[in-house]
């Protein structure tokens, strides 16, 4: 309860503030001729030379230490490049993972060396890494992972599969969960986080399309996959402690609120004109305005709790459970409207837009943990288990 | 210093304003002990200026306040009265004794001014009646007065010559949209109330040998309502975010929005996981999730308040929705 009170509003710094109007000038130019449902991909597009450009304008790894090549920033620097990114559509998939999670992780538990490995390639767009968490056994249930790493004379051998990789075809590193001791029925214990260099032999990347058509995420296979012994991040055995903080990561930021907003800046854009324009599209326009303005503080509050040092692990499962519904509602709600009415003068580009996101949208409360998952989090936090 | 503000009025409300004096004064009995209480306190004057022997704060700086009159379902006009002293200060009229509360009145061709909606106007000793772009300050007391809707609201009439004699308050005032900022926080606090009754309840009630809180299902409904109660609280205090005493129009609009929407889903699931105790009237519980239901009426329900952001959103030509979402929460006190 005490954690969950101190939500308060809070206003992102001056001096972070003032990132926005550099970052947007750069993406409306850069996004100008890319049509909404290709910008409603956001961080599900993948460009490689998209991730390099904004790593030479220093946007990438902008809260790592200058020592390792990034800007030694605050989380809210980060927040309003990430927020400015999301809400233009900028395709932004590619360094998304090791922007957000994988290079935090390494700074936080990685050695010296790895850090100076990993960490200024990830702040020039040249290393993209993704997370190797669920298996077809481990799912929602992490703790049941079965790929395992065997310690070995030259370092470790890693046997076994990941699925449901996002971007793992497109990747260089993954930092995958294993298991480096015990069993199964150890359940948490024995787990450790180890990076795999996804062109060594015995690594094969299948990507899975889904039901919109894209393929953004993958299975991967370990077939005697010899690791070196630098591949450990942090303890071994500490795998679960440093899964669980790097989740505070994925789950607190603004992704959770703008998933649907190109749908629905296009959306709007066709209610404000004279034909488009109804008493029950201003009424919805309202709803959907007066979810996300809440969210987006709270969503402001947890950054300046991460600022703080803190891991507001509890509140950024609240407020991604919440979020995910509103972009799940931009869509339905959305629907509902345009086809209440006479629908010939819809342009298709909305259309279009809409069935991008009514495809994806399911995805919302899944990617990052499912809703029901969260809310066992949220009972934990409340003191019911 | 508002902190410490807020902490007094918890002690005082905690001692004076127990669930026995809230169904006390919902059932007719004299409101004149707590009142005096509270009105001894000086908590009704924190808006006015220090010169004029309040203490000076301003609406942002007052939110904790009118956020445990929700929580303790204060059944008297004291968020009311502490935002009609304001409103009053600033005008430079001097402030009647005793409660305030607001309305919206019409002069009708029947030679009478009606107020279709006073809310806790049972307890009223002065209306703030804002018409035809006029305000002024009408005693209670002269009132044909009618209860209307929850147990303390009312509907009032007054002959023309009431409206016309009566106290003028220069400037113009929304006072629908402060109305709408105060029951946004009361909401707010009365939702945390009923959601950490609801959670403690769900810890002691044992049934199929255990808590019924371990039990998966209602751990997610629980889940779900503390989402609820904290987006509403947030929402509720930008609401407030004003540095003086006219808070923004449309992040009340958001506020009262947002609380009423949480109020519905709040109220609905605390019942359900009551179970039939809930819905007695010996159970406290009902003290707030009444008022759930009653303050998501008052001032505008959540469609009213879509209405007015769907209409600045749309009528505005800014392309990208984030810029109104920035203009909501950001550069908050």
């Amino acid at each position: 309860m005490s954690q969950l009170d101190s939500l308060n509003p809070s206003a992102i710094p001056a001096q972070d503030e003032a990132l926005r109007q550099e970052v947007r000038a750069f993406l409306l130019d850069a996004m100008r001729h890319v049509p909404a449902h290709v910008r409603a991909r956001s961080w599900s597009g993948y460009d490689p030379e998209f991730s390099r450009e904004l790593g030479r304008r220093g946007w990438l790894g902008i809260t790592f230490p200058q020592a390792y090549g990034g800007a030694g920033r605050s989380a809210f620097a980060r927040y309003v490049l990430v927020e400015e990114f999301l809400n233009l559509g900028a395709p932004v998939g590619s360094h998304w993972i090791a922007d957000r999670q994988s290079g935090p992780l390494l700074l936080k538990y990685g050695t010296e060396a790895q850090k100076q490995r990993y960490l200024p390639a990830i702040c020039r767009g040249e290393a993209f890494f993704c997370i190797g968490m669920s298996e077809p056994g481990a799912g929602s249930d992490l703790a049941s992972v079965r790929t395992r790493a065997v310690p070995n004379d030259a370092g470790w051998l890693l046997s076994g599969q990941k699925i449901w990789t996002t971007n793992a075809h497109n990747c260089h590193f993954m930092i995958a969960l294993v298991r480096t001791s015990g069993e199964a029925l150890d359940r948490h214990k024995g787990l450790s986080q180890v990076i795999v260099d996804l062109s060594l032999p015995g690594v094969t990347v299948r990507p899975i399309v889904d039901q919109s058509g894209d393929s953004h995420f993958c299975e991967v296979f370990f077939d005697k996959v010899q690791l070196g012994p630098d591949a450990l991040v942090g303890e071994e055995g500490g795998g679960w402690e440093q899964v669980t903080a790097e989740l505070a990561f994925e789950r607190s930021g603004p992704e959770r609120l703008y998933s649907s907003i190109a749908l629905f800046d296009e959306w709007l854009a066709y209610v404000r004109t004279p034909q488009g324009r109804t008493p029950q599209a201003q009424r919805l326009a309202g709803k959907i305005l007066g979810q996300l303005a809440p969210l987006r503080a709270m969503s402001v509050a947890i950054t300046e709790k991460l600022t703080r040092g803190e891991s507001p692990v509890v509140e950024a499962a609240l407020v991604k459970d919440l979020g995910t519904g509103v972009e799940q509602l931009i869509a339905a709600a959305i629907a509902d409207d345009l086809f209440s009415r006479d629908a010939a003068d819809v342009p298709a580009e909305l259309l279009n837009t809409l069935n991008y996101i009514t495809q994806v949208a399911p995805s919302y409360s899944l990617r990052g943990g499912t809703r029901d998952i969260l809310r066992g989090m949220i009972a934990r936090g409340l003191g019911l288990r | 210093m508002d902190h410490l503000f807020a902490d007094a009025v918890k002690d005082v409300l905690t001692d004076h304003c127990t669930p026995t004096v809230v169904r006390a004064i919902e059932a007719g009995q004299p409101r004149t002990a707590l009142w005096h209480t509270l009105e001894a306190s000086g908590f009704a004057d924190a808006l006015v200026p220090e010169s004029a022997g309040g203490a000076g704060l301003s609406l942002a700086e007052v939110y904790p306040v009118l956020e445990l009159c929700g929580a303790f379902a204060v059944p008297v006009p004291l968020g009311e009265t502490l935002l009609a002293r304001g409103l009053l200060a600033q005008a430079g009229v001097i402030a009647p004794a005793g409660s305030v509360v607001f309305a919206t009145g019409r002069l009708a061709s029947d030679d009478r001014l009606h107020c279709a909606q006073v809310r806790c106007g049972t307890q009223a000793d002065w209306v703030l009646v804002s018409c035809d772009d006029a305000c002024r300050l009408l005693p209670a007391t002269t009132a044909d007065v009618q209860v209307a809707g929850f147990c303390l609201d009312t509907q009032m009439g007054w002959p023309r010559a009431a409206w016309d004699s009566a106290q003028a308050v220069p400037g113009t005032h929304d006072l629908v949209t402060l109305q709408a900022a105060l029951y946004a926080a009361q909401l707010a606090g009365a939702l945390m109330a009923v959601f950490s009754r609801t959670l403690q309840y769900a810890n002691d009630r044992q049934q199929f040998g255990k808590p019924i809180g371990k039990f998966q299902a209602i751990q997610h409904q629980l889940s779900v309502m503390s989402e609820h109660a904290f987006a509403a609280r947030m929402a509720a205090q930008l609401g407030m975010s004003a540095q003086g005493l006219v808070p923004d129009r449309l992040r009340v609009a958001m506020a009262k929005a947002r609380t009423s929407e949480a109020a519905l889903e709040v109220a609905g699931l605390s019942h359900s996981i009551h179970g039939a105790i809930g819905f007695t009237r010996e159970f406290d519980l009902q003290l707030f999730t009444r008022r759930l239901h009653a303050w998501r009426q008052a001032a505008g329900s959540e469609s009213y308040w879509h209405d007015v952001l769907g209409q600045a959103l749309l009528d505005s030509p800014e392309p990208m929705s984030l810029e109104w979402v920035r203009t909501l929460t950001d550069g908050v006190v």
